[in-house]
């Protein structure tokens, strides 16, 4: 395995995904480009049925195929491509390299098995050590993520646990192996916001600092707690994607300014919101050119046409939209990758 | 179930008569086990709650899964009995009504629930589905489709989904087509529970928007139910905050907002990301909410509560006006009733 430097841990080029159904066929992904750092958490950011978690899925390919195909694009994790590698290999780093915290907890565990012998189960098929052994560390993990009786969930089902608990031994399953990338498809959604505020500060204190993140939601509350970039999704491409402090405070597609003036926030009176006119196009028929075009109030003739590539409109922060003119000529062709880091620390305050 | 009569003293808050006034609420379910069946226990989902709601007004209800919230709700609407207490709408007690005096009453109180998937039927068209209460009202005014293209004009949609199916709609479109339904019988209240808890947050915005112009246009009270304080905050006029079972905090939106005074409502405050904003601190509340069926002693909170006295492990604190609201905690009795802080 390689471990370069300079470059990133996970590195996703022109991943497109589609699926096939008795409806027909659509692309649920298209051409998602997109990279995470060691150490960098990146929220992908989108509303239901925009394919953020189909992307999420494609990465480690758990997209069930048929109905799912990857058509096309390359994902390099470390340097290898994971849509090319033989099934055996991918399975050993599914789990310990890149482990996954689901929405559900309660579908994502075994209901019929004790929580003990699951996390014994994952640490024995990745670590060559004794049932005794694995049991000390299931339960060593079960106490810093802050279960409280330890020995007594050991032998606990999961369906006797509360959401947040349950939450809290996914987390211990997914960070009990040291990966170098978590994803979390929507960890907190299904939690009261006294137990998020919890999850948040746990996941924080948890992952190491080399650990990287992967955090799909379509809060940007959730974002702007938990990454140091953003990428936000609409009907299956990315629109714009910056550091935090790009996104939330520059925003520079029409979807990411509608997205965050649409978001209800604490009011001391009735207000009306911001919203964004009509709704997201069926994804049987997007329409050719720029997928936004029905809601944008900035359309022009040429988004009707022209599918916008995403383009770099200052340092590290790149959109795709007509409006930022400027750049259409200077991404002729292929866009760059997203050049990491330099604004990280800015957003960190 | 028989009226309470002691609590007769007309409400405190307006001389004319509110809408609809709670008192002393509670609504239980048994805890049935062993082979007879013998109650065990109760879950004490609404334990002595009250409100008001005016005329013209919308009561925001948030707490967390769990809290009584979605019961409350149920209770109002007769789909729950209470166990105890009493709901006085427009002045008369619901539980002194006869059953065909109750048919009358519903067509006054409506509902908007969360998952419109699950509370329109698949097999009616949206027609029949808004219509469905006017007929049993004999409420039609000119033809049934007229009637129906111009409710679904009142929600923002076109006259020709008349004849179409729930499930040819967006979320967002049939949580237009249940409000549609609920504005049909020209209620005096929606009791939104959840209602814009499932949708995107660029349609939550119009749904939201919707609820606010159809209040102005028709004078309609809500009881607004949610779990998300941000979402309460813009459309209520007043909040109440809901904690296993029993109102902790209630009075104006901006009071609550910008001085929340229990140590729960000031929790669920910093509990709420803001995007772009303060970020979170960490351990802004510890611990998760007991379980209703056998709640805490003394205040429900105290296991949790960053300001906890010994008096909170022992008795139930007392409902107290501060600052213009109402606020059940140790915390603001005068200081003879104090114990000392643990």
């Amino acid at each position: 395995m390689k471990e370069d430097k300079k470059q990133p841990l996970l590195d996703i080029q022109g991943l497109s995904v589609r699926f096939d159904t008795d409806d027909g066929s659509f692309k649920a992904v298209d051409d998602v480009t997109f990279s995470i750092d060691r150490g960098e958490s990146v929220g992908l950011v989108g509303e239901s049925g925009c394919g953020k978690s189909v992307t999420a899925l494609a990465l480690t390919r758990l997209i069930p195929s048929p109905p799912g195909y990857i058509d096309a694009g390359r994902v390099f994790f470390n340097g290898e491509d994971l849509l090319g590698l033989k099934s055996q290999r991918l399975r050993r780093i599914r789990g310990a390299e890149i482990s996954m915290i689901f929405q559900e907890p309660l579908s994502a565990l075994s209901p019929l098995h004790r929580i003990g012998r699951q996390m014994v189960e994952g640490i024995r098929f990745h670590r060559n050590i004794s049932k005794k052994e694995a049991r000390a560390y299931a339960r060593t993990w079960l106490s810093r993520v802050g279960i409280p009786d330890v020995a007594e969930r050991m032998h606990a089902y999961p369906f006797q646990l509360s959401g947040g608990m349950q939450q809290r031994i996914m987390i211990a399953m997914a960070l009990m192996l040291s990966p170098s990338l978590v994803i979390a498809d929507e960890p907190t959604t299904a939690l009261d916001v006294t137990t998020q505020a919890q999850i948040f500060s746990l996941i924080r204190e948890m992952k190491q600092n080399d650990t990287s993140l992967l955090l799909i939601t379509h809060d940007m509350g959730v974002v702007w707690e938990m990454c140091d970039r953003v990428a936000v999704m609409y009907a299956s491409r990315i629109v714009e994607t910056g550091s935090l402090n790009d996104i939330f405070f520059k925003p520079a597609h029409p979807y990411t300014i509608g997205l965050l003036g649409a978001i209800p926030r604490l009011s001391v009176q009735k207000a009306h919101l911001n919203s964004i006119p009509g709704q997201v196009p069926s994804p049987y028929g997007y329409p050719e050119g720029c997928h936004f075009q029905d809601r944008c109030t900035h359309v022009m003739d040429i988004c009707r046409k022209n599918k916008p590539a995403l383009c770099e409109i200052a340092g590290g922060h790149f959109a795709a939209c007509f409006l930022h003119g400027d750049n259409i000529s200077a991404c002729n062709g292929k866009p760059h990758l997203p050049d990491q880091g330099q604004e990280r620390n800015e957003a960190e305050i | 179930m028989k009226p309470k009569s002691e609590n007769s003293r007309v409400n405190p808050h307006s001389a004319e008569t509110p809408l609809l006034a709670v008192r002393n609420l509670k609504t239980w379910f048994p805890i049935k086990r062993g082979l007879f069946s013998m109650t065990a226990g109760h879950v004490r989902a609404v334990d002595d709650v009250s409100f008001i709601i005016s005329r013209n007004e919308t009561l925001g209800l948030v707490g967390e899964s769990g809290c009584g919230k979605t019961t409350l709700g149920r209770t109002l609407l007769g789909l729950e009995r209470a166990t105890a207490g009493d709901i006085l709408f427009d002045g008369t007690s619901i539980s002194t009504l006869g059953r065909r005096q109750m048919n009358r009453l519903r067509r006054h109180i409506q509902v908007v629930f969360q998952d419109p998937m699950s509370s329109l039927n698949p097999r009616m068209n949206v027609m029949d589905i808004i219509t469905e209460g006017l007929e049993q009202f004999g409420m039609i005014e000119g033809s049934k489709q007229e009637h129906a293209a111009r409710l679904l004009g009142e929600v923002g949609m076109s006259p020709d989904a008349v004849f179409r199916y729930p499930h040819e709609f967006s979320g967002g479109q049939r949580q237009r087509i249940s409000i549609a339904r609920a504005l049909s019988l020209k209620p005096d209240l929606i009791i939104c529970d959840e209602a814009v808890s499932a949708l995107d947050v660029s349609v939550q915005a119009q749904v939201i928007n919707l609820l606010l112009g159809l209040q102005k246009g028709h004078r309609l009270s809500y009881l607004f139910i949610s779990h998300d304080l941000s979402v309460v905050s813009n459309i209520a006029d007043r909040v109440a905050v809901m904690y296993l079972g029993q109102i902790v905090e209630i009075g104006k939106t901006s009071d609550i907002v910008q001085n929340p005074l229990h140590p729960y409502t000031r929790a669920l405050i910093a509990a709420v990301p803001v995007a772009g904003g303060k970020k979170i601190e960490d351990n802004v509340v510890r611990g998760e909410a007991p379980s209703p069926a056998s709640p805490p002693e003394g205040c429900r909170f105290h296991p949790r509560c960053p300001e906890v006295m010994a008096v909170c492990r022992r008795v139930p604190p007392a409902e107290l006006d501060r600052d213009g609201r109402k606020v059940t905690c140790h915390l603001y009795e005068q200081p003879a009733a104090m114990h000392g802080r643990s």
